[in-house]
């Protein structure tokens, strides 16, 4: 596909008096698309998730923390946190390498170091908590997909941590600022801001903008996705908590909690 | 696979006692300002062997950047348009940290977002490098040297970017049956380009927002914010980079410090880098009166803040 033949993504429809802009598929501008979250879905890793938005899949599993190899890599302080994010090669339109990309290497720094502003690395000295995300469906917003995804896994191998973290890609398509933006959209874009929010604390822990947008636009999808990252988060506390509700427990009966 | 790195330099508690102290009266340890950037110098044309070079000085920052061009095919989904490759080495000579090797995730985030902040606003008018679409086109190398490590690499290398850019004479192209040669001996055109961007770091340190942080500023501080600034005031890119957070009124406050201070930068292009560029684009026209594009260059330099 060339740049040439740009779809239109954006039309404008009248609803009640009022223009109201509606994207390719169908989602208005603040819409997400629908999400699903499974915890624990890996038997052999500590922690594990799966996280889809729209035909983004994403799976995230959690090794640690477990004993430094090499030990040299470990700090006295702390626990040393690795992460990886990685697309399978038939993830994508064209089949993509196995080998590690400029692309998932700079990604897998941002998520680490997105991870760090939460994970309580100081509770597990000398050991290593290990972090593997894998792209196996990419359609937009995998970086962000992926670290939702991590932050459940981690949740679940029962690390401890000061928030969860969600996250989400804002952008600008056809002039109008939209959440969650799909790969076609990303493609023709104008600005892409994959970022990452622990919500309870309201820390921004990754935050990229690819593209161009004025300063008022940037508050604008910082809004956008506030808003997003929110609805994600109240997903991720429900996915957490339906791994271990048998039943729900009715009145007098705690046998469920 | 990234890992959490140990840190580099150790700063004793005392000093670090100093600095916070410090920074809550409103001044660094080298005297400047929360806000102050350190003296910038830039040196176009450094290198005659490149198309484009520039060395910049930040302070004891040393960051030199060269262009190089070739032809090849373009990208099929870019027929008509030519190829940008931004590569970064951090050379071991520049810091005690650096270690001889292939590029490692500093370096590769660094080209990478620099990379972007001149894609995605045009900043080189990519278009205008197609000798033959989809067939030949120029691909231009921009490669930064990092030569002394002492903080804030991702400005000092912008702004090298930027200069060996604006000051690329672009060779001739020498049709040889199917194919292009590049003959280095004649200097045709002066890269053409759209627009000129900066990028102004912001560094978290004590709660407090800095710019232009030193390497020990740089190694206490919670994290960076990255913001590339163009020449009409839009954000051409951002990048948070370090293991900490900002909350939502911090990056309203380092977008509105990054937007201001960003003319620092474009000045120096305008005094340091814009004269050099006349000269050149004078020395062109002498060469080859004929061929007539209209001054580019001036274009820029008006635009430039």
């Amino acid at each position: 596909m060339t740049k040439g033949d740009k779809p239109r993504l954006i039309t404008w429809e009248v609803k009640d008096g009022e223009r109201i802009a509606v994207r390719h598929d169908g989602r208005l501008p603040d819409q997400l698309r629908p999400i699903r979250m499974e915890v624990g879905v890996l038997a052999n890793a500590d922690g594990s998730a799966l996280v889809e938005y729209g035909d983004t899949r994403v799976i995230a599993a959690v090794y640690g923390p477990r004993e430094a190899i090499p030990r040299h890599i470990a700090l006295p302080d702390r626990a040393v946190l690795r992460c990886r994010y990685h697309m399978a090669p038939f993830s994508t339109e064209e089949r993509k390498s196995p080998a590690p990309t400029r692309r998932e290497v700079e990604l897998s720094k941002v998520i680490r170091e997105a991870l760090e502003a939460v994970v309580i690395t100081e509770l597990f000295p000398r050991t290593t908590i290990d972090v593997y995300m894998e792209v196996l469906q990419s359609d937009g917003g995998t970086r962000t997909a992926a670290i939702t995804a991590a932050s459940l896994a981690l949740a679940d191998a029962g690390i401890a941590m000061r928030d969860l973290v969600a996250g989400v890609a804002v952008g600008k398509v056809d002039g109008v600022v939209v959440l969650d933006i799909d790969e076609l959209e990303d493609n023709y874009a104008e600005a892409d801001m994959p970022i990452a929010i622990a919500p309870s604390l309201k820390r921004i822990v990754l935050l990229q903008l690819n593209g161009v947008l004025t300063r008022e636009e940037v508050d604008k999808a910082l809004r956008l996705a506030w808003k997003g990252v929110e609805e994600i988060y109240r997903l991720q506390k429900q996915a957490l908590r339906s791994k271990y509700i048998v039943y729900e427990a009715g009145p007098g009966g705690g046998a469920g909690r | 696979m990234s890992i959490t790195p140990a840190s580099q330099l150790v700063i004793p508690k005392l000093k670090k006692y100093t600095m916070d102290t410090l920074l809550s009266r409103g001044v660094r340890l080298d005297g400047r300002r929360l806000d102050e950037i350190r003296r910038v110098e830039v040196k176009p044309g450094y290198i005659s062997r490149a198309e484009g070079s520039a060395l910049v000085r930040l302070g004891s920052t040393m960051v030199l950047a060269g262009v190089k061009t070739d032809i090849v095919a373009p990208f099929p989904d870019t027929p008509n348009e030519g190829v940008l490759v931004v590569h970064a080495e951090f050379v071991p000579l520049a810091s005690p940290g650096f270690e001889p090797g292939p590029p490692d995730e500093n370096a590769i985030e660094l080209a990478r977002v620099i990379d972007r902040s001149l894609r995605e606003i045009h900043a080189v008018a990519l278009d205008k490098l197609v000798l033959e679409a989809g067939r030949h086109v120029w691909r231009l190398f921009v490669d930064i040297y990092v030569l002394n490590h002492d903080g804030n690499l991702y400005d000092a290398s912008m702004l090298a970017a930027m200069a060996a850019l604006l000051t690329t004479r672009l060779p001739a192209a020498v049709k040889e049956g199917d194919a292009y040669r590049v003959d280095r001996s004649v200097a045709e055109r002066l890269l053409p380009v759209n627009h000129s961007v900066v990028t102004v770091t912001l560094a978290k340190l004590s709660n407090k927002l800095i710019l232009d942080p030193t390497y020990e500023e740089e190694e206490i501080a919670d994290m960076r914010l990255v913001v590339a600034v163009s020449d009409d005031g839009r954000i051409a890119g951002m990048q948070k980079t370090g293991m900490g957070y900002l909350s939502l009124e911090e990056v309203s406050q380092a977008l509105n410090l990054a937007l201001t201070h960003s003319s620092l930068y474009f000045n120096a292009i305008r005094e340091q880098v814009m004269p050099y560029r006349e000269k050149l684009e004078k020395s062109l026209g002498q060469e080859a009166r004929a061929e007539e594009e209209p001054g580019s260059s001036s274009a820029v330099a008006s635009k430039t803040v």
